[in-house]
């Protein structure tokens, strides 16, 4: 079992947890904002989960909020694609639909791990995860199959993130599971999905590589890390 | 001193008397989020189980146990958070759905939808968002009398 692979799965969810929530106040419609916080939170949450366990594991006195607040973006391993920023709201949900249609996949095969404590919360997540996969299909459809304006946004930000969809099917020895194998559900997912959102797949495979190995973030990520670390960073005291 | 410990049975007649923090008109044993109580010696030990993993009154339903239990004089008590099984709205009594429903809340319903409108009883209802005020609701509106409503998700 190892540290890095659930420091990967709450890393993605701190991540996109914390760039969902940079919504909280500003979406277009008071439903989408609540949606928005909503969903933020559950991943907040597993994150919680995720990041206890590899603290807990790694028995170095570390606990999940130390890993969350006290880390730099080097030392992070989350998936390339979260940490990109949430530009419009098309922009923000083809994101969040991208890494659920993943990440439900990813969830439900860890519900088979033998770690039993894996499985606990790859259960117990899977559950708000396939809510929020409906509602990113729903939404993508609606955006996609809407008006000219909304559909030309969709299809350019799918072309975007679509260079950061490959890392989620990298795979090494430190991925609680051979994420490589869990392609073929997803594109049989998108193909679904973007044909009723009457969007294309984009050509090509080119896919950034280095967030879940650390190597290489975007330059996304450190500005995102400097507001969410700011008050624990500055005021290591303060509770709430 | 000779104290008597309270049974296992009082201790749930006491747990099912907390109000829910967000929906106060069912009990935490109405939501089914105890799963557990039993005394291990002298340690009075209550398993609890989060609706959501992200659910922010899981910290305010931990502190009401402990108030109601340390009220009741119970000294050594240990709260233990189980995430598996993970928590389903099947786990909730058949009163607590009654009470929901009387209180404008669409109890959950296996076929993922309410089933009818809460304030006038009418099946003609329509989905607003998958998401309401707290992770555990929907929003949903009644085409008949035209109000909106939270639907208790099915999970």
């Amino acid at each position: 079992m190892s540290v890095q692979g659930l420091i990967r799965m709450g890393d993605n969810t701190l991540v996109l947890g914390q760039r969902v929530s940079e919504w909280c106040g500003h979406a277009p419609a008071l439903e989408e904002d609540i949606a928005l916080a909503n969903t933020a939170l559950d991943l907040i949450g597993q994150t919680q989960l995720w990041l206890g366990l590899a603290a807990e594991r790694e028995g170095q006195g570390r606990t999940a909020d130390t890993l969350a607040y006290h880390r730099d973006a080097w030392d992070f391993r989350n998936l390339l694609l979260v940490e990109q920023p949430n530009r419009d709201f098309g922009a923000t949900m083809m994101r969040q639909f991208l890494f659920d249609a993943w990440h439900l996949e990813a969830l439900k095969a860890l519900t088979e791990h033998e770690d039993a404590e894996i499985a606990a919360i790859a259960q117990k997540s899977v559950k708000e995860v396939t809510y929020h996969r409906e509602r990113s299909s729903d939404t993508v459809i609606a955006l996609g199959d809407g008006t000219e304006e909304s559909h030309d946004r969709m299809q350019a930000a799918l072309d975007r993130l679509w260079p950061y969809v490959g890392e989620m099917f990298s795979t090494d020895n430190d991925d609680l599971k051979d994420m490589s194998a869990l392609k073929s559900a997803f594109d049989r997912y998108l193909e679904t999905v973007l044909a009723e959102a009457t969007l294309s797949r984009p050509d090509g495979d080119f896919a950034h590589m280095g967030g879940k190995t650390g190597a290489r973030h975007t330059e996304h990520l450190g500005h995102m890390l400097a507001t969410m670390q700011v008050l624990p960073r500055s005021y290591p005291d303060a509770t709430w | 001193m000779v104290t008597t410990r309270a049974s296992v049975d009082e201790v749930w007649t006491w747990l099912a008397a907390i109000p829910d923090p967000e929906i106060p008109v069912i009990s935490l044993v109405d939501l089914g989020i105890i799963r557990n109580v039993q005394w291990l010696d002298d340690t009075l030990e209550v398993t609890v189980t989060p609706t959501y993993s992200g659910c922010p009154a899981t910290s305010i339903i931990n502190m009401e146990i402990e108030t109601t239990l340390r009220a009741k004089g119970i000294q050594n008590l240990s709260l233990k958070r189980q995430i598996a099984p993970p928590w389903t709205t099947d786990w909730m009594t058949d009163t607590g759905k009654a009470k929901l429903e009387s209180y404008g809340i669409a109890p959950p319903q296996p076929a993922g939808g309410p089933k009818r409108c809460p304030h006038c009883q009418s099946s003609r209802v329509e989905k607003i968002s998958q998401f309401g005020s707290t992770p555990c609701k929907a929003q949903w509106r009644c085409t008949d009398c035209l109000e909106p409503f939270d639907y208790f998700k099915c999970i």
